[in-house]
């Protein structure tokens, strides 16, 4: 289904659009001010970016030197093509440990695979441990945020889908007493899991660890109790030195949340003592996707959620709109990139006005980015005829001093006299839920050579 | 014999590659952000993120502080990895399987150091039996030397990455934001933590 057709109850949806987009408003400013704190935060973003184009252009060899070391280590290491692969092997993992119940945290690589139905079909339990993750699970939906997987449901709604699933009380809402409930219920799952399933944020290709980053502790807490933790990143995850963690843990938190670091940043190196840890890399996509020079930067991507907060469209149309495990700005580079006939229509749920670029810390050119994801999809002829003609006709239109001068006043003087109906009208998209500003009565050429004429500079 | 997945997609990864550039340089220290006074700054960025932090002369006024803490004393299982910081109720030793830790309602760990930036303590597992002790108690207290360094760059550079199974920067007490952006302190980890800072030890 197309971005607009699945953003309809949504939108529609007046006071809670609202609300989402304020909710979300709220986590930007709290990102604006942590970066305004650090001095040193562009050149931050700059060395973030260039750490991970490097690696890019030497990808193989990190991902070697990581696999090389993580099994000196002690660590089983095991690549995936695609996601099938990735849960058939865990599938296989879990049976030779005969591990039934699965406690597993914050990962959008295992959401990517659908590994949670994949397990359940195969009789295994399988439990989100984040708070989010585990409030959307019980309501059986998925993430409409990478890091606030929850950021479209009200508390009044989690109240009641844990007075179903957790026998919390009747109407409430209070998000402690919710959350502490959420804590007793999880407590009890941590302590007889078998297995322990984590993403991974970043893989240190020198030393064949990794760091994973959570507010909560549920990671830990899943991954320190049972024999068993397997870890599931994609390729573009490894970077190459410790030191470089230093650039990505002072940028991810400050980016995704507005705090200084995550509570917990875990640096996992081997297996602990009794018991066995697996890693598996996957591409699933990604080396197709370096092998596109124009989308490539996207791989670099650290999952922190800004591009989101900050996109007036995803924050007026919700996660679930995009029908995609990644949303937003970078999802609509990612997921077009993997499966372009379904979900043709993400690179308009745009305006290109460059926001989500301005705040990516790793200096992602999303925006320019999503303009080449319509060209990319014009060319696998994908794109309706609205669409096709409209950027036919403003291409003539643009490229034409004469047409652009002609076309402009024509406007000027048509929009100000014509009925109401020609552009809010059920045929034009575009009329739903705006409104046209009072067309300025001069063109800006026209102004700006007044202006000068009346200042005395040569127009 | 048919290629294994590994060679198919490190092949594949080899025939996209981009044109190489360079690594960037990160010197550990000069060109980031430092505190006039970091230990200052570190109690307060703790102080934000939900801990709070006391500076101690030695291990025995950490003792005594932490004596007089009411949480503590009123704690039914109290456990401590720090020789002469508090009174357990169970001896870590006598453990061994960390299923039995769950019901510990205060522990008293190791830290090495803080980091002004954030706040954040480096803590590593051979200071303690099992690694869940810096998760699953309900409070908790680290016990590290009263240094801080500025930033994260010179805390990368007095560190060995890769010496330990588990290692990692701890930064307040666990917390959630995922019902309505409310902060709520004590997601799954521990719902409190005290930092001592002490004197005689750094
Ligand atoms: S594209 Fe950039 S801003 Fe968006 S989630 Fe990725 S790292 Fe964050």
């Amino acid at each position: 289904m197309s971005h607009p057709t699945l953003a309809q109850d949504f939108v529609d949806n007046k006071p809670r659009a609202q609300w989402h987009d304020k909710a979300l408003w709220f986590v930007r400013e709290k990102r604006d001010r942590m970066a305004a704190s650090v001095p040193e935060w562009e050149d931050l973003r700059s060395h973030a970016s260039a750490i991970k184009m490097h690696t890019m252009s030497q990808l193989p060899t990190y991902l070697e030197m990581f696999e090389a070391k993580a099994k000196a280590l002690g660590v089983h290491v095991h690549w995936a093509a695609d996601g099938d692969e990735h849960n058939r092997i865990i599938h296989d993992i879990l049976q030779k440990h005969n591990a039934k119940k699965v406690v597993k945290s914050k990962s959008m690589l295992t959401e990517e695979c659908h590994l949670n139905p994949f397990l359940e079909k195969n009789g295994y339990e399988v439990v989100d441990t984040d708070l989010g993750e585990r409030i959307v699970q019980l309501r059986e939906e998925t993430p409409s945020h990478i890091v606030l997987p929850a950021i479209h449901i009200k508390k009044e709604e989690v109240g009641e889908c844990f007075h179903k699933h957790l026998g919390t009380e009747k109407g409430a809402s209070d998000p402690k007493y919710l959350t502490e409930a959420a804590r007793g219920h999880l407590r009890e799952r941590f302590c007889s899991a078998d297995a322990g399933i984590t993403g991974v944020n970043f893989a240190i290709a020198e030393t064949g660890g990794f760091v994973v980053c959570t507010n909560e502790g549920n990671a830990d807490l899943g991954v320190s109790l049972p024999k068993l933790h397997i870890a599931c990143m994609g390729l573009e995850k490894v970077i190459p030195r410790a030191s470089d963690l230093a650039v990505f843990l002072r940028l991810l938190a400050r980016s995704a949340t507005g705090q200084p670091i995550t509570t917990y940043s875990s640096h996992f190196h081997g297996p602990r003592e009794g018991s066995e840890l697996h890693i598996i890399l996957v591409d699933n996509g990604r080396s197709g996707i370096l092998a596109k020079p124009e989308f490539r930067r996207s791989l670099g991507c650290i999952r922190c959620g800004a591009c989101m907060n900050t996109c007036p469209v995803y924050r007026r149309s919700g996660g679930h709109s995009y029908e995609s495990t990644v949303p937003g700005p970078i999802g609509s580079i990612l997921t077009p990139l993997r499966t372009p006939e379904q979900h043709s229509t993400l690179p308009f749920a745009c305006t290109l006005c460059g926001s989500c670029t301005d705040v990516c810390p790793v200096k992602i050119d999303l925006h320019h980015q999503l303009l080449a994801m319509r060209g990319f999809l014009d060319r696998k002829k994908l794109l309706g005829m609205s669409k096709k003609m409209s950027m036919k006709f403003l291409s003539g239109l643009l490229s034409s001093t004469w047409m652009f001068t002609t076309a402009g006043s024509a406007a000027r003087t048509a929009l100000r006299w014509m009925p109401r109906f020609a552009i809010y009208n059920p045929l034009n998209g575009w009329g739903k839920q705006r409104e046209l500003p009072e067309p300025p009565k001069k063109s800006f050429r026209e102004q700006y050579a007044d202006n000068n004429k009346n200042s005395g500079r040569p127009s | 014999m048919t290629a294994t997945t590994r060679e198919t997609v490190l092949a594949n990864l080899r025939a996209a590659l981009p044109e190489s550039s360079p690594l960037p340089e990160l010197p550990t220290s000069g060109p980031w952000q430092t505190f006039e006074d970091p230990f200052v700054r570190f109690c307060e960025v703790l102080d934000s993120v939900g801990g709070t932090c006391c500076r101690v002369k030695s291990l025995s006024d950490a003792h005594q502080q932490l004596l007089s803490i009411d949480e503590w004393n009123s704690a039914k299982v109290r456990v401590s990895a720090v020789n002469g910081v508090g009174d357990p109720t169970v001896d870590l030793n006598s453990i061994d399987d960390p299923h039995d830790l769950e019901n510990v309602d205060y522990a008293v760990l190791h830290g090495h150091f803080g980091v002004a930036e954030n706040g954040a303590i480096w803590v590593t597992d051979d200071t303690v039996k099992y690694r869940v002790l810096y998760f699953i108690p309900q409070r908790l207290v680290i016990v590290m030397p009263s240094q801080i360094v500025h930033n994260m760059h010179e805390a990368y550079g007095r560190i060995t990455i890769g010496e330990h199974a588990f290692a990692g920067f701890i930064s307040g007490p666990s917390k959630t934001a995922d019902i309505e952006q409310s902060l709520v302190i004590g997601a799954h980890g521990a719902r409190s933590l005290i930092v001592f800072a002490v004197d005689d030890l750094a």
